[in-house]
């Protein structure tokens, strides 16, 4: 590990010491506990990675999130967690396609809209009422990605190189959010459409949107984890590595990737449904949005491409981040070049992002730890071989 | 039909001052193989300085251009060196990253510096209209072609007719091998970035005289010029210019015939069934397999 990079992991650890208690600090200081326990469950993770205590770590993490709530109610406090987790599942299931196999999608927001719009449209047209039922529906919006997402799968995966397959997903995008804005009988156009809202009230609201949330994160990285350590991810992975040779070793590329592209709509046409009825209200430009894309390659970048951990870490450390940064500069208009700048020192400094840096920072220092117990034994040892030959 | 006709007109013309800025994007793709998002930015940048020129200190965008082209280029070329150089492995990818932070710094100092209202450039020869044929088209279209071809043609003799050009192709067909030849593709990728980036400076004076703007058009801008780089094929010049005719001449008519509405959807539509037909753009050379 070089110097710069070792200096990056401190600041950016010092920098979450600090961001994470902030967000919750005008409020109550059983949230700081509870986000610091979150924190250091999520490093200790990155910590054990290697040492196979995947299970017991995410179990720790779990409760801290099941325990998060219950601690800590304020309204404040629970929304800021209820976006980290539906980022958690997010950028999870991006992974599967564009961490995995390298094929960075730009596009996935569609997947996200096309969900919040199937909520809000079967709600409208069957008269549904809010409550607990609506979750249910949410779960159409991941159909209704996994279905959209067989016709773009087979569109964007014809092209054989990453960028035109870049350029091409932003132009899905793109081209939902103009249906969304022209098709005016089924959207209602720019004005948007109303998701009917449950009648639970005060700081409770959050709570069901906050463990639905939870749960779909938890599902999410299960998927992935169960993906990552299947026959199918090992081919996914070879992709990454090196299309033409794991063609050349016999994984149908093209099977493999459609694939993973379809499954990594559906958690996220979920999130999009989960958020259309959290937020009450969608336009076109707040679900179709581009942003969204680069929150979740940002988030999956920072954590670390194609590792489980990464997408996790990411969306815990960004989604604070960001929301404090509008919240304490947004009014001034700083926040979008504070956020900027703050991406520029993290890509330049850690450019695998923070997962592979830090597993690969403690497997250096193990091995330069056996390094250095070698050269003290060799060391011991050679003065006696002198003596020894001195003497004969 | 004169309103179809008229409309074919203002697309060819319109065509190319977003040929003057999708230019910028395939060449630091085709030599530095870098993704770069915060081309809409740049050219906003330079759209907001001609702007800035003209508004406080009345300085004419065109007489402008010689302060803000260099000053793009500098721009341009401070971007390459600070962030764009340092990126080893995975530039597809980290660039599309690096860039779009760029973008963001630049569209919040933008947008703390002129508010987002819309704002748009004036001159006399913008407001002012010529009569052609029975169509009235504002000077500034005819002008914003005639400038266009220009410097187009300028950077063909540079890429063709210089020994920097021929080094510049040279990294354009394998990076590797100009290196060995002894090429310094570092010295080429700077040089490349920062006139791409100059010239987006001129595209951004146009784009701002035909168009009102504000901080937040970047990401709109920023998709149409990678659907037309991608459907020219991505690293051709030329291509970039003919898509660039043929997306805005399908944009304008269709907002003729049909609807304004559905007009930018043309783009989309014909991104993607080019691309399906002919993965590798218009003039791209097939991807070719690696060894």
């Amino acid at each position: 590990m070089k110097p710069n990079n070792m200096l990056a992991a401190g600041v950016i650890s010092l920098a979450l010491a600090i961001l994470l208690p902030l967000t919750v600090l005008g409020s109550s200081s059983a949230g700081v506990i509870a986000f610091v326990v979150l924190v250091l469950a999520a490093l200790w993770a990155v910590y054990t990675i290697e040492k196979r205590r995947a299970l017991l770590t995410s179990l720790i993490g779990v409760i801290a999130a099941i325990a998060y709530p219950l601690v800590f109610n304020s309204t404040e406090a629970t929304t800021i967690m209820f976006f980290a987790l539906l980022y958690v599942a997010i950028a999870s299931s991006w992974n599967i396609i564009g961490g995995f196999t390298g094929y960075i999608s730009l596009g996935h927001a569609a997947f996200f809209g096309l969900g919040a719009y199937t909520i809000a449209l079967v709600a409208d047209r069957l008269g549904l009422s809010g409550g607990y039922g609506l979750f249910a529906v949410a779960l159409l919006g991941g159909v209704a990605a996994g279905l959209f997402a067989i016709p773009m799968g087979y569109i964007a995966l014809r092209l054989r190189t990453i960028h035109s397959f870049v350029i091409v997903t932003i132009a899905f995008l793109f081209m939902y959010q103009l249906l969304a804005f022209n098709l005016q009988d089924a959207t209602n156009g720019s004005s948007g459409l109303a998701v009917p809202q449950p009648d639970w009230s005060g700081a409770f609201f959050n709570i069901p949107f906050y463990f639905a949330a939870l749960l779909l994160a938890v599902l999410t990285v299960g998927l992935a984890a169960w993906i990552r350590n299947s026959r199918f991810g090992l081919g996914l992975m070879a992709i990454r590595d090196d299309e033409d040779k794991a063609a050349g070793v016999g994984v149908d590329t093209w099977k493999h990737k459609f694939t993973a592209y379809v499954i990594s709509a559906v958690p996220i046409g979920i999130a999009g449904a989960i958020y259309a009825y959290f937020s009450s209200y969608i336009y076109p430009q707040t679900v179709f949005d581009p942003m969204i894309d680069l929150t979740i390659v940002l988030s999956a970048f920072l954590g670390g491409m194609g590792t489980l951990l990464g997408p996790i870490l990411g969306s815990l450390v960004l989604q604070p981040a960001q929301q404090l940064l509008t919240l304490y500069t947004g009014a001034a208009g700083w926040d979008l070049v504070l956020f900027g700048v703050l991406f520029l020192v993290v890509i330049l400094l850690m450019p695998s992002g923070i997962v592979p840096t830090v597993v690969e920072r403690m497997r250096r220092a193990r091995v330069q730890e056996a390094v250095r117990k070698a050269d003290a034994l060799s060391q011991d040892a050679v003065p006696d071989a002198a003596a020894e030959g001195g003497q004969g | 039909m004169d309103l179809v006709f008229g409309s074919v007109v203002l697309g060819i013309l319109s065509g190319g001052i977003y040929a003057l800025m999708a230019v910028g994007l395939t060449l630091s793709f085709g030599v530095l193989e870098v993704i770069n998002i915060a081309q809409g930015m740049l050219v906003l940048v330079g759209a907001y300085f001609s702007f800035a020129l003209e508004h406080y200190w009345h300085i004419d965008p065109l007489v402008g251009l010689l302060v803000t082209i260099p000053a793009l280029f500098l721009i341009g070329y401070g971007i390459e060196w600070a962030f764009l150089r340092p990126l080893r492995q995975d530039r597809v990818a980290l660039s599309i990253l690096v860039t779009y932070a760029v973008a963001l710094v630049m569209e919040g100092l933008i947008g703390l510096w002129f508010g987002d209202n819309f704002v748009a450039i004036h001159a006399w020869y913008v407001d002012a209209a010529v009569d052609v044929f029975g169509l009235y088209i504002p000077y500034i279209y005819i002008l914003g072609f005639a400038l266009a071809i220009v410097l187009l043609g300028a950077v063909y003799l540079l890429l063709y007719r210089t020994k920097f050009g021929a080094a510049l192709r040279a990294t354009v067909q394998n990076r590797d091998a100009a290196v060995l030849i002894g090429i310094d593709v570092q010295r080429i990728s700077t040089l490349t970035f920062a006139i791409a980036t100059g010239l987006t400076a001129a595209g951004g004076m146009l784009f701002g005289a035909t168009n009102a703007f504000n901080a937040n058009s970047m990401l709109d801008l920023i998709s149409r010029l990678l659907m037309i780089i991608i459907l020219g094929g991505m690293g051709s010049m030329g291509g970039a210019l003919i898509a660039s005719l043929i997306m805005l001449v399908s944009v304008d008519v269709v907002s003729v015939v049909w609807t304004p509405n559905w007009s930018t959807f043309a783009f989309f539509v014909i991104t993607v069934v080019v691309m399906v037909l002919r993965p590798q753009g218009l003039f791209g050379a097939p991807p070719a397999r690696k060894v």
